[in-house]
């Protein structure tokens, strides 16, 4: 009773630390239910990725084997998940709020006529479970009620899963599909290449607005001091819509939630859309040229300044500082 | 072909959201209320189809009370034919209202279910996927570019790291992101022809699914707010106290 499954995400044998975080989150929530937590993986790679998962703190690692589960889809892996929480009997089903969780669990909660909680930031002792509503300006205690939970949990809400002592056993199940039930084709993933560490877990990320104007910009004025940093870089949804950087760059309600512990905030106003992206970071720092902008009451330490002479600035600034 | 659009009542994305003293919802006066963004996104796609097929017809779904009917106007006013108002006195959880759109969608039989990734209130993101798999169909969520060809649609998706393209037959769910297109607004003549557009107004009991909800909203309260800090005077200044200050440089 009160056992946890963790679905883990990966691409080609790689998975991101936000893996670490939804087991860690499994982990603290089979303890509070008196359960084990057993993390699941399928797909091309899935063997490399089962030994390393095998090293945090699961009871098991179960290895999903079926040819058509080489490449992720939902409809499949919603289909071969469902077998498997039901000859488990496991109670929560759970995954880290990626793109992918969120594309997965809510159909895997439709397959098994199960409610789910989305993006949750804390586990309560008596089985309740809280997550952010509008932007984040509530907080929703929420109860889910049904033989089997599905939840997705916010990356910046939980530490990531430590090695364990001991390594748990890997188990092969070969899945079940009904071929009827299988109609979407992956056809390409055009992936955005970076040497900058990731976005959700660089441990600075600097971002830049429309104040920026231009991609061009982006790349002359930001990026130097990214790069000095050793930063990740982010952006607000106006310079995404405008086409100065990549969609996945998005920081806010509708992107990605970042909590890092040096937010740089450059040319963004701080819309509750962006602030509810990146409020949760430790320090956070606003360079823009308005003194009313609201993403200076948020933050730690705002300079008005033009941003075009501030950033070059800051840059030989740090050089200064790591020197 | 038919194309399904579901339109959530949802407060302006500018609006000031305070949580109820005692914890049982948010204060609605002064609230001015809107379609969810992302769900103008799915009507502007799904008349953007229409046009371009030169045929079809663009059906919009919502499922609230009375007062709904305001945003289902505005959405006939952008250009859809017709709206159904499933009524509901007491809020569904996703799954519930899921359920009630594979229904109606299951009698219509639309091409294409075209739904906001998420709405901007509740934030779940949960509801187009359940249709799909309510109906046995296709998904692509958080959809940036919809191609059809014939039967075939392909769509290029907003995941972690890059772009993925999937592609399958219709009919199929597609769930809305931002870059997909920019909604128009509602013309003067729009407007007028809307109001005599048919608005089917019919009771989510009369549909024969299950509403009970499942998911149990407990109470509501206010994060923490965060104090606002200092003014520093200059650059030299800012890097001075993130070294020795907060000491994260
Ligand atoms: C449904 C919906 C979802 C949304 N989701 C998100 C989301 O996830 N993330 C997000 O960020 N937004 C989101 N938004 C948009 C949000 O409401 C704001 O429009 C957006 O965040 C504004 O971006 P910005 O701050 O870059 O631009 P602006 O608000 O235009 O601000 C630009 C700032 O740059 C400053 N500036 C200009 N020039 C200079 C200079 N030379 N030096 C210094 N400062 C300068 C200006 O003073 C201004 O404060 C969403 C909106 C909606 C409706």
């Amino acid at each position: 009773m009160g056992d946890v499954i963790v679905f883990v995400e990966h691409r080609g044998g790689h998975f991101p630390k936000t893996t670490l975080i939804g087991i860690n989150a499994g982990l603290e929530l089979a303890a509070k239910r008196g359960g084990s937590c057993s993390a699941v993986v399928a797909g091309e790679g899935a063997d490399t990725v089962a030994a390393e998962v095998a090293k945090y703190g699961v009871a098991k690692v179960i290895v999903l084997e079926e040819p058509r589960l080489a490449h992720y889809l939902a409809d499949a892996a919603a289909q071969a998940l469902a077998v498997l929480v039901k000859s488990t009997g496991a109670e929560t089903v759970l995954a880290t709020a990626t793109a992918l969780g969120k594309d997965l669990m809510p159909r895997l909660a439709a397959r098994l006529n199960v409610p789910m909680a989305s993006e949750i930031i804390a586990i309560n002792d008596d089985g309740t479970f809280v997550r952010p509503m509008y932007a984040g300006n509530v907080l929703a205690t929420v109860e889910l009620e049904g033989p089997v939970r599905i939840v997705t949990v916010r990356g910046t809400a939980f530490d990531a899963a430590k090695p364990a002592a001991a390594v748990a056993p890997i188990e092969r199940v070969a899945a079940t599909l009904d071929p009827a039930g299988l109609k979407m084709e992956f056809v390409a993933f055009n992936e955005i290449k970076s040497d900058r560490p990731e976005l959700t877990e660089a441990r600075i990320v600097v971002s830049g607005g429309r104040g920026l104007k231009s991609g061009e910009n982006f790349k002359s004025v930001l990026e130097p001091l990214v790069d000095e940093m050793g930063a990740a870089m982010g952006a607000s949804r106006a310079a995404v819509d405008a086409g100065f950087v990549p969609n996945d760059l998005q920081v806010g309600q509708t992107g990605k939630v970042v909590a890092p512990e040096l937010y740089v905030a450059v040319g963004i106003s701080g819309a509750i859309q962006h602030l509810a992206g990146m409020k949760d970071s430790k320090t956070i720092v606003a360079i823009n040229k308005d003194e009313e902008a609201p993403i200076f009451s948020v933050a730690d330490f705002g300079l008005v300044a033009d941003l075009f002479k501030a950033v070059p600035e800051m840059v030989e600034a740090m050089k200064k500082v790591k020197h | 072909m038919k194309i399904l659009v579901p339109v959530k009542r949802v407060p302006d994305p500018a609006t000031t959201i305070r949580v109820l003293p005692d914890g049982s919802g948010i204060a609605t006066d002064n609230v001015k209320w809107v379609i969810n963004p992302f769900d103008e996104i799915a009507i502007e796609e799904a008349l953007r189809i229409k046009e371009k097929q030169g045929a079809g017809q663009v059906i919009l779904i919502s499922i609230g009370q009375q007062a709904w009917q305001e945003q289902l106007r505005t959405g006939l006013a952008m250009g859809a034919d017709r709206a159904i108002l499933v009524r509901t006195e007491t809020p569904l959880d996703p799954l519930a209202i899921a359920r009630v759109i594979a229904k109606v969608a299951s009698d219509e039989q639309p091409g294409l279910v075209i739904i906001g990734k998420q709405a901007i209130d509740d934030d779940s993101n949960q509801v187009g996927q359940m249709i799909a798999e309510f109906l046995g169909w296709p998904q692509a969520t958080f959809a940036s570019k919809l191609e059809l060809a014939g039967e075939k649609c392909t769509v290029v998706r907003e995941a972690d790291g890059g772009l993925e393209t999937v592609a399958f037959a219709l009919p199929a769910v597609i769930t809305t992101d931002l870059r997909l297109n920019e909604p128009r607004y509602a013309s003067l003549p729009g407007i007028m022809k809307a109001r005599k557009k048919p608005l089917l107004d019919i009771t989510a009991e009369s549909l024969g699914v299950d509403l009970a909800p499942k998911l149990k909203i407990r109470k509501l309260t206010a994060p923490a707010k965060r104090q606002a800090g200092r003014k520093v005077a200059s650059v030299e200044e800012l890097v001075a106290v993130l070294h020795t200050e907060a000491k994260v440089i």
